[in-house]
């Protein structure tokens, strides 16, 4: 297994070998936890702490679960409400990690480079968690399992990323993941959705939703932020759902085969009807969570192998 | 105060396109001859430049020095100390700070205070705006009577149309220009890096470079409509350049600046979010950076301005889209902009006359010369001398350069305000 970093900060750069080494190991973590074992020696007597600027029920839980069943001390810190209201800095945050000799930082923040900064600063290697427009690795890595679970492969498939494209980090990382594998990935959504020179990342632009799903064996829906309807980029949820939202009738138009994702938190009857959300054989939503363990576990299991022996 | 002779210089004067070997007398502050075959009177001292190039002291157009209200970042004392190292003896001092400079006494405020630092002479601007709040015009005549030199809310767009025609109208009557921000208000805001790929890459908020092109298409048309004469600060796009070249080629009286940023660097400086870069405007594309010098050579571009923004550590050590914008620019004008001569891009004289008699001649100063009869205000430097621009060691308060780790050619040796030495030797 080769990883070539400390941290793990983006997707983008991360070569094809890289990320399909840390499939690989996500994968047999998911069959470890399938069978009901655990791996607790491996991050034993490492400290890992789980520091959201955001609040996160699904991503916190997943690493807490992850690091716990690798044998880490987890320690989950919500800034939020915390010192950072009080006028404490990110990087007083950081020299206070440090004081605590933390080995592994999983960061969730609003701002886009803030766990590259923080990663600038702490002796931790750091995991971002999601960090404001830009990326959430982790995600992306849990989505390319999924897929390659079901459909045996990701080179060559078409992907359609519904929806709220331009304040993603989850397709900005799934757009990254999965061109450097060579799936042929659509980004769908209306133009005030899609970020500038969106084409300059590899991918290629629909606007209208029947067409970017033709022929799709995927099909990732993205939340829709509501404070996106205040701000003016779409006039109404209801005009939303009625042009971008998932429905049996746009789903049609993707392979009768496709698979339909979503990284939750969903809104129903905003982007994805309930029936397509709860559907039997198409929806892989629920298992898009027990791969988020596993590729978690491979993600500590890697950097943990970067981590000075000091334990 | 004896004479002062200097000798075996590099005379550069773009004023009279003079660049040539020679010797420059300081008598009584002013320049008393300058030439060849120039022997030193009686009692004289003397300096020998050893062939290093002597020319006008430069004159900022545009800064930002902290005083009064955030002398945290940046005092008018520290400031004339990044000055003198940096060869610049005069410097036009932006309005918008805390107060904003929008009453008379606080003119005379700055003006004094420049006077008394003995090394550099501060040009206030007046707010265009009360509190430069962009809403009830200034008082342009009280304000100008007590030295304002132009108008403007400095790194405050003017945004409303109406006020923007009632400041171009009204402050002919004294002389004056209002200099603007050019950036579309509603487009900008939120915005920390230049739409386009590398924004979209890095999840950064977007500002469109059209923001900047469109206002200077609105304030031109409306410098056509009122006669008043707009200059537009730290132009940094193709599209806005070409709008301004028409507009000079239609007679208008329209003139900008930009500055060392501008021509030395584009968006991929912001690389890893370095918030040292992040400016206001946005480092752009490299194709508007090849614009933007070449606009320095063909005359649409008056003068460059250090554009001097001090910030803090605090400003600056934050995730990209909460940090300030802006850069530390004072100590690094010249060396930046002679980056430009070396790499073949501009003639020398082109670039220092943006830096001395190009403003000079905006604002209708004595210096900025090498004439006899003007004030000595000089600069003394060896073009070719290398050093490394560090944050942390550079001279003044603020060391927030966006050239942080840049290598450059052009040292200052010397430099001169009204005929006193205030730096090197």
């Amino acid at each position: 297994m080769t990883y070539p970093r400390k941290h793990l900060l983006a997707i983008e750069g991360l070569e094809p070998p890289h990320i399909a080494d840390l499939l690989d190991l996500a994968e047999s973590y998911a069959l470890l936890n399938r069978s009901g074992k655990t791996q607790r020696d491996l991050l034993k007597g490492r400290t890992l702490i789980n520091l959201f600027f955001e609040d996160s029920t699904r991503t916190r839980t997943s690493f807490e679960l992850a690091g716990k069943r690798l044998g880490a001390d987890v320690i989950n810190m919500s800034v939020s409400t915390s010192s950072v209201n009080k006028g404490e800095t990110l990087l007083d945050t950081a020299s206070t990690l440090n004081a605590m000799h933390c080995d592994l930082l999983v960061v969730r923040h609003g701002q886009s480079g803030a766990p590259s900064l923080l990663s600038q600063k702490v002796d931790a290697a750091v995991i971002n968690a999601g960090d404001g427009t830009h990326e959430h690795p982790t995600q992306a890595l849990l989505d390319a399992l999924t897929i390659r679970r079901h459909k045996g492969r990701l080179e060559g498939l078409v992907v359609a990323i519904c929806g709220d494209i331009a304040h993603s980090r989850v397709a900005r990382s799934n757009v990254h993941l999965l061109t450097t594998m060579g799936s042929r990935v659509r980004v769908v959504g209306p133009p005030t959705l899609i970020p500038a020179e969106a084409s300059r990342l590899g991918v290629e632009v629909f606007h209208d939703m029947k067409a970017g799903l033709a022929g799709a064996d995927v099909v990732m829906m993205l939340r829709l932020q509501r404070e996106r309807m205040s701000g003016g980029l779409v006039p109404s949820a209801r005009e939303f759902f009625r042009f971008y939202g998932l429905d049996a009738e746009k789903l049609a138009h993707a392979k009768p085969d496709s698979i339909v994702m979503h990284p939750g938190p969903m809104n129903r009857g905003v982007e994805i009807d309930s029936a397509i959300a709860d559907h039997p054989t198409r929806s892989v939503i629920g298992e898009q969570v027990e791969m988020g363990v596993a590729c978690r576990m491979a993600v500590l299991d890697v950097l943990a192998h970067g981590l000075r022996r000091n334990v | 105060m004896a004479d002062t002779l200097i000798t075996n210089a590099r005379l550069l004067d773009p004023a009279s396109g003079l660049d040539a070997p020679g010797a420059l007398l300081i008598r009584d502050g002013l320049i008393a001859d300058c030439g060849a075959g120039l022997t030193a009177p009686e009692g004289a001292a003397v300096v020998d430049a050893a062939g290093a190039c002597l020319a006008p002291g430069l004159i900022d157009l545009r800064a930002n020095l902290g005083e009064p209200g955030a002398e945290h970042r940046e005092t008018i004392a520290s400031a004339a100390q990044a000055a003198a190292a940096g060869g610049i003896t005069t410097i036009c001092v932006l309005p918008d700070t805390d107060p904003a400079l929008d009453d008379p006494a606080l003119i005379s405020f700055i003006t004094r205070r420049g006077e008394a630092t003995g090394s550099v002479a501060l040009l206030p601007y007046g707010a265009a705006t009360a509190g430069c709040a962009g809403k009830e015009l200034a008082e342009f005549g009280l304000l100008r009577e007590a030295g304002a030199i132009a108008f403007t809310d400095g790194a405050r767009a003017i945004a409303s149309a109406r006020t923007m025609r009632l400041a171009l109208s009204y402050a002919r009557a004294f002389g004056a220009f209002i200099m603007q921000h050019p950036e579309e208000p509603s487009l900008a805001a939120g915005g920390a890096a230049t739409e386009g790929e590398l924004a979209t890459r890095l999840g950064l908020p977007g500002i469109t470079p059209a923001a900047e092109a469109m206002m200077v298409a609105r304030d031109i048309a409306i410098a056509r409509i009122t006669g008043g004469h707009v200059h537009f600060a730290h132009i940094s796009t193709a599209a806005a350049l070409d709008l301004i070249r028409a507009a000079k080629a239609e007679g208008l009286a329209v003139t900008c600046d930009t500055a060392p940023p501008y021509f030395d660097l584009n968006e991929t400086a912001i690389g890893d979010y370095r918030t040292y870069a992040k400016l206001s405007p946005p480092l752009r594309t490299e194709a508007d950076r090849q614009a933007v010098v070449a606009a320095l050579v063909d005359g649409t571009i008056d003068a460059i301005a250090s554009d001097h923004q001090p910030r803090d550590a605090d400003d600056k050590r934050l995730p990209f889209a909460q940090a300030e914008a802006g850069g530390a620019g004072l100590a690094t004008l010249l060396g930046v902009t002679l980056a430009r001569v070396h790499a073949g891009d501009v003639p020398m004289l082109t670039a220092l006359g943006l830096l001395t008699a190009r403003p000079a001649t905006l604002l209708d100063l004595p210096q900025g010369r090498l004439a006899k009869g003007a004030p000595a205000d000089l600069v003394l430097f060896h073009p070719d001398r290398g050093w490394k621009v560090e944050a942390g060691k550079l001279p003044g308060k603020a060391q927030n350069s966006p050239f942080d780790g840049r290598a450059l050619e052009g040292r200052v040796l010397g430099t001169w305000k009204a005929g006193r030495r205030v730096f090197g030797g």
